[in-house]
């Protein structure tokens, strides 16, 4: 067992110190009826090379996205990581770090965070971010609990645009801490529709742009309006990278915008884990879920950073904290700050320039195919499209011949009519031949 | 006395005077580079990428448009290779030295699972994919399940929990869905020990229920009678650590879930300290209905600053049928999930807890590790865990003060302060004087219902050398702290990459952020 140093020697000559004479009498206090004799079911340990072979044996199974033409979005999107970014990560003293509750020597990890909320504050235009959520989805539900702390209100008002698993997450919790939600009727152009069902009830409005059909809305009206009531919007975005090409949430008036990151730094994962991004206005950072990283100085005088504000945690506050999050997101949110780094501003809206012109280009390849109709018109780099048919039966057929054709609506929302509705992305990682091979299928397929 | 006229120590004792006193110019400090933000370097117009052109963006976006800039620097990538490197060389990690932070577990992270985590058929593979494509990722979820199942002898496991406290949201949304079910709505309390997390308590709130403390008795376990007289019909759930915080298993733990299920509520276990008790103690047959595993901790998944975590709900038959969705389903043509509340195979789920399927990448390192140990070897993680804890209890008690010095503690040591009293040394200053000698400090005042706390938890993956080196060291300072020697607390860290810092001018000040525009430099009040 060549991770457990202690040997036999040694296991003897400890119980020697301690003054038992076996092992079974450090666990005494189990009660007999639960103290087991042998091993459990389950196999023997194995060396590393069985290990790899085993893992490597299951891996094979699954087709991964580099192997060919992809369109998956909705939520998750498949981009270029530099190499630099994983190796940075894998380093030890990042990698095997933990929370930095002793933050004379946890200064790294720190300052990396400090850093990581100043990005995320820029990016989406707010005045203050924390350090990381678990995901995007996690991070809608708990800015709704935190817009009814704020208000005072008790109702969420969901656009028919957010995504329906950030709806499902949202509803969860709200239903759980007796918070009303009403979620508005799915539609590609759905956002407009909120204003009209504000009312005094309502703690906060959820949209979501680029919403999950796509669509990008200006939603400045929207924050007005919310704002005129009393209540909060909450700007939820899946794919970050548009902000590098579109008006951040902070241009737009919204006062809290949460945000999934993995498509900076961050691989598909099979959907975790995430790095799951909140910003605020600064007003109400008080009231705000999650680890905050805040400035400084030590004995000496020099500038340094510690984990602040901790009073609303769970671990000080106990039943009376402001969110259930207890870790973040630490090296997934330090993926995400090296590459944003390594991107730069230039890098940054060039990435979101070729995604759109990559999105515009399979749209105009899936436009000359009879039969298919696209359905978003003001897109960044994902759109639906209407098919004849169901469009899961489609995108099975269509993985028979190696292509992974996108996410079928219906397996967002069994309910919503549309199961002849695809969702397809497009991203820098989408090569011509792979559009033209998807284009040319499934054209082939539609007219049998 | 320098450190010229004595020549390099080369034993801990007598390394004791060497206060910094030369300032540097640059503020760097020999290897260890002064680093400013990324933020206040020059050069915000490179990019340590290189992508292609594009043209301009569809005229239909016009009124979308970003015009400002976004205020990111950019950097050449040697630029961002050094920034990072630099700042890595200030953190404390495991794979540098011991690091006994009680109730954290934090032991070797095997490079093996980070290699397997990376192959792309499970890294680069997207979570709506269709599910034919995805049978290997399926079917690893599944195995993984099995070991939970297996090892904790609970008949169901939700895997989708992002962490610990998330787990605990899960298990406590199950039991809420299961009281309602059964038309036992009404149960509207929640009792947890004053010696619990407390996310315990955070978590029963945040869901709606009201918390009631349930008090400890002077051996550090759940009290037995004041349980029965807070249980009764308005009881949705009790909420224990097992072992507890107090580094302890609750010998009447088989007596509390009887009481409990007795008054028509559920056991839920905080499985945080699971790494004591795998392999030997099954929590089902203890009793429990709902019980979180953080994977970051019992099965090696790397913490890295604060997370990803990961925490899988295992629950009893009661419970089973409102886990939440996903569900994994394994028909005719292979694995499926099931994806929506209601939907068929998932009638009663209680909603889902997040987009996806939870923490995949977490799940091929968690599994690697349980290969690698086998059903022997995580029976022996447990024995060298409470081993070494132990030791360290038995040879560090005589100077210092443990809090419950009768009978063994589990995985973790629990110290009170009473051993400092009188010496002007605080918990907080041993601590920071322990960063000096090179190790990071003990969990420090948790539990909160031991005075002064200090909770060691040594894990199983430390070496008889190391926890001998250790006690050398606490040893060493223990008696500097008896024997007057106070600046040496007070004054500490003198060594660490930062002096101590005021975390108190941090919340009266709050600047989570960078500006543009120069701002004054924080003073010290």
């Amino acid at each position: 067992m060549r991770y457990l140093p202690l040997t036999p020697d040694d296991r003897a000559e400890m119980l020697g110190v301690i003054g038992v004479d076996s092992i079974d009498a450090l666990f005494v206090d189990v009660p007999t009826s639960a103290r087991r004799a042998g091993t459990v079911d389950l196999p023997l340990h194995a060396g590393e090379l069985e290990v790899e072979r085993e893992m490597a044996a299951l891996a094979r199974r699954n087709r991964s996205a580099g192997e060919g033409s992809f369109f998956c979005g909705a939520g998750a999107y498949r981009h270029h990581v530099p190499a630099t970014v994983d190796h940075i990560i894998q380093r030890s003293e990042f990698l095997t770090s933990y929370t930095p509750y002793q933050p004379e020597i946890a200064q790294g990890t720190l300052q990396v965070l400090f850093e990581f909320q100043t990005q995320v504050a820029a990016l989406t235009g707010m005045e203050v971010a924390n350090a990381s959520l678990y995901d995007g989805s996690t991070a809608a539900a708990e800015a709704v609990m935190m817009a009814t702390r704020v208000t005072r209100r008790n109702k969420a008002v969901m656009s028919g645009g957010v995504h329906p698993h950030y709806v499902e997450t949202i509803d969860t919790l709200a239903h759980a801490a007796g918070v009303a939600t009403q979620r508005l009727a799915v539609a590609i152009d759905a956002e407009d529709a909120v204003i009209a069902a504000i009312d005094a009830d309502t703690a906060c409005v959820v949209v979501q742009t680029p919403n999950v059909f796509g669509t990008a809305t200006d939603v400045t009206r929207i924050a007005a309006a919310a704002q005129a009531a009393g209540a909060l919007l909450i700007v939820v975005t899946t794919e970050v990278v548009s902000l590098g090409l579109l008006k951040s949430p902070g241009e737009m008036g919204a006062d809290i915008v949460v945000a999934e990151g993995q498509s900076i730094g961050n691989g598909l994962n099979f959907g975790g884990p995430y790095v799951g991004l909140f910003a605020c206005k600064e007003k109400y950072i008080r009231q705000a879920p999650g680890r905050l990283c805040g400035e400084t100085v030590d004995a000496d005088g020099r500038r340094g950073f510690v984990l602040t504000l901790s009073t609303r945690e769970q671990h000080i506050r106990r039943d009376k904290a402001t969110s259930n999050i207890c870790t973040n997101s630490g090296l997934c949110a330090l993926a995400f700050s090296i590459h944003m780094s390594l991107l730069g501003e230039v890098g940054l809206r060039q990435l979101a320039a070729i995604n759109h012109e990559k999105a515009r280009a399979l749209r105009d390849a899936l436009a000359a195919i009879p039969g298919v109709e696209i359905l978003t018109s003001r897109f960044f780099n994902e759109f639906a499209i209407r098919v004849p048919g169901k469009a899961a039966e489609l995108v099975e057929t269509l993985a028979g011949q190696g292509i992974i054709a996108g996410v079928p609506f219906s397996r967002l929302d069994a309910h919503a009519g549309l199961d002849d509705v695809l969702l397809v992305a497009a991203t820098e990682t989408t090569l011509d031949i792979d559009i033209t091979f998807f284009a040319k299928v499934l054209a082939k397929v539609i007219a049998q | 006395m320098s450190m010229n006229s004595v020549g390099r120590p080369t034993r801990p004792e007598t390394a004791n005077d060497t206060v910094d006193t030369h300032a540097t110019l640059t503020g760097a400090r020999g290897l260890l580079q002064d680093e400013a933000l990324i933020f206040e370097r020059d050069g915000w117009h490179k990019t340590g990428v290189d992508l292609p052109e594009a043209s301009a963006p569809a005229d239909d976006l016009n009124s979308l448009l970003r015009t400002a800039p976004i205020g990111l620097p950019g950097l050449s990538e040697p630029e961002v290779v050094r920034h990072y490197v630099r700042l890595s060389q200030k953190n404390h990690a495991i794979d540098l030295a011991l690091y006994p932070l009680g109730s954290c577990t934090m032991k070797h992270n095997p490079r093996l699972n980070e290699k397997m985590a990376r192959l792309p058929g499970f890294a680069d593979i997207h979570p709506l994919q269709p599910q034919s494509t995805v049978q290997g990722a399926l079917e690893l979820m599944d195995r993984l399940a099995h070991w939970l199942k297996t090892l904790t002898g609970m008949p169901a496991v939700a895997l989708t929990p992002k962490a610990g406290a998330h787990g605990e949201m899960c298990g406590m949304l199950a039991i809420r869905a299961a009281h309602e079910a059964k038309g036992q709505g009404h149960r509207k309390t929640v009792l947890a020990p004053t010696s619990a997390h407390g996310t315990n308590p955070a978590t029963a709130a945040f869901v709606g229920y009201t918390v009631v403390e349930i008090a400890q008795t002077a051996d550090g376990r759940v009290d037995l009678a004041d349980l029965e007289s807070k249980l009764g019909d308005h009881v949705a759930a009790i909420m224990v650590t097992n072992p507890n915080t107090c580094g302890l298993f609750e010998r009447d733990v088989v007596e509390i879930a009887r009481l409990t299920h007795a008054a028509g509520a559920y056991f839920y276990c905080d499985g945080a300290n699971f790494n004591a008790i795998v392999g030997r103690v099954r929590p089902g047959d203890l009793g429990v209905d709902a019980m979180h595993i953080n994977l970051h901790k019992t099965f090696s998944t790397p913490h890295g600053g604060g997370g990803p975590g990961a925490g899988p709900v295992v629950l009893s038959e009661a419970l089973a049928p409102f886990a939440p969705t996903p569900w994994l389903v394994h028909g005719e043509d292979g694995f499926a999930l099931v994806e929506h509340a209601g939907e068929a195979g998932a009638e009663t789920a209680f909603g889902r807890m997040s987009a996806f399927h939870g923490q995949m990448g977490m799940y091929t390192r968690a599994y690697a590790y349980m290969l690698s140990h086998g059903a022997d070897g995580l029976r022996q993680v447990a024995e060298d865990a409470v081993l070494n804890a132990n030791y360290l209890k038995a040879r560090l008690s005589d100077v210092m003060s443990p809090a419950f010095p009768d009978g063994p503690c589990m995985h973790e040591a629990l110290f009170d302060d009473s051993w400092l009293e009188g010496t002007g040394v605080t918990t907080l200053d041993f601590a920071k004087a322990m960063i000096d000698e090179g190790f990071h400090p003990m969990t420090m005042y948790f539990p909160l219902v031991v005075h002064g706390a200090m909770l060691i938890e040594p894990t199983e993956t430390e070496s008889k050398q190391e926890l001998d080196r250790f006690v050398v060291a606490l040893r060493a300072l223990a008696h500097a702290a008896k024997s007057g020697d106070v600046e040496r607390f007070k004054g500490a860290p003198y060594h660490a990459p930062m002096r101590r810092l005021d975390e108190t001018l941090a919340a009266r000040k709050p600047r989570l952020r960078w500006k543009p525009v120069a701002e004054a430099p924080l003073a010290a009040e």
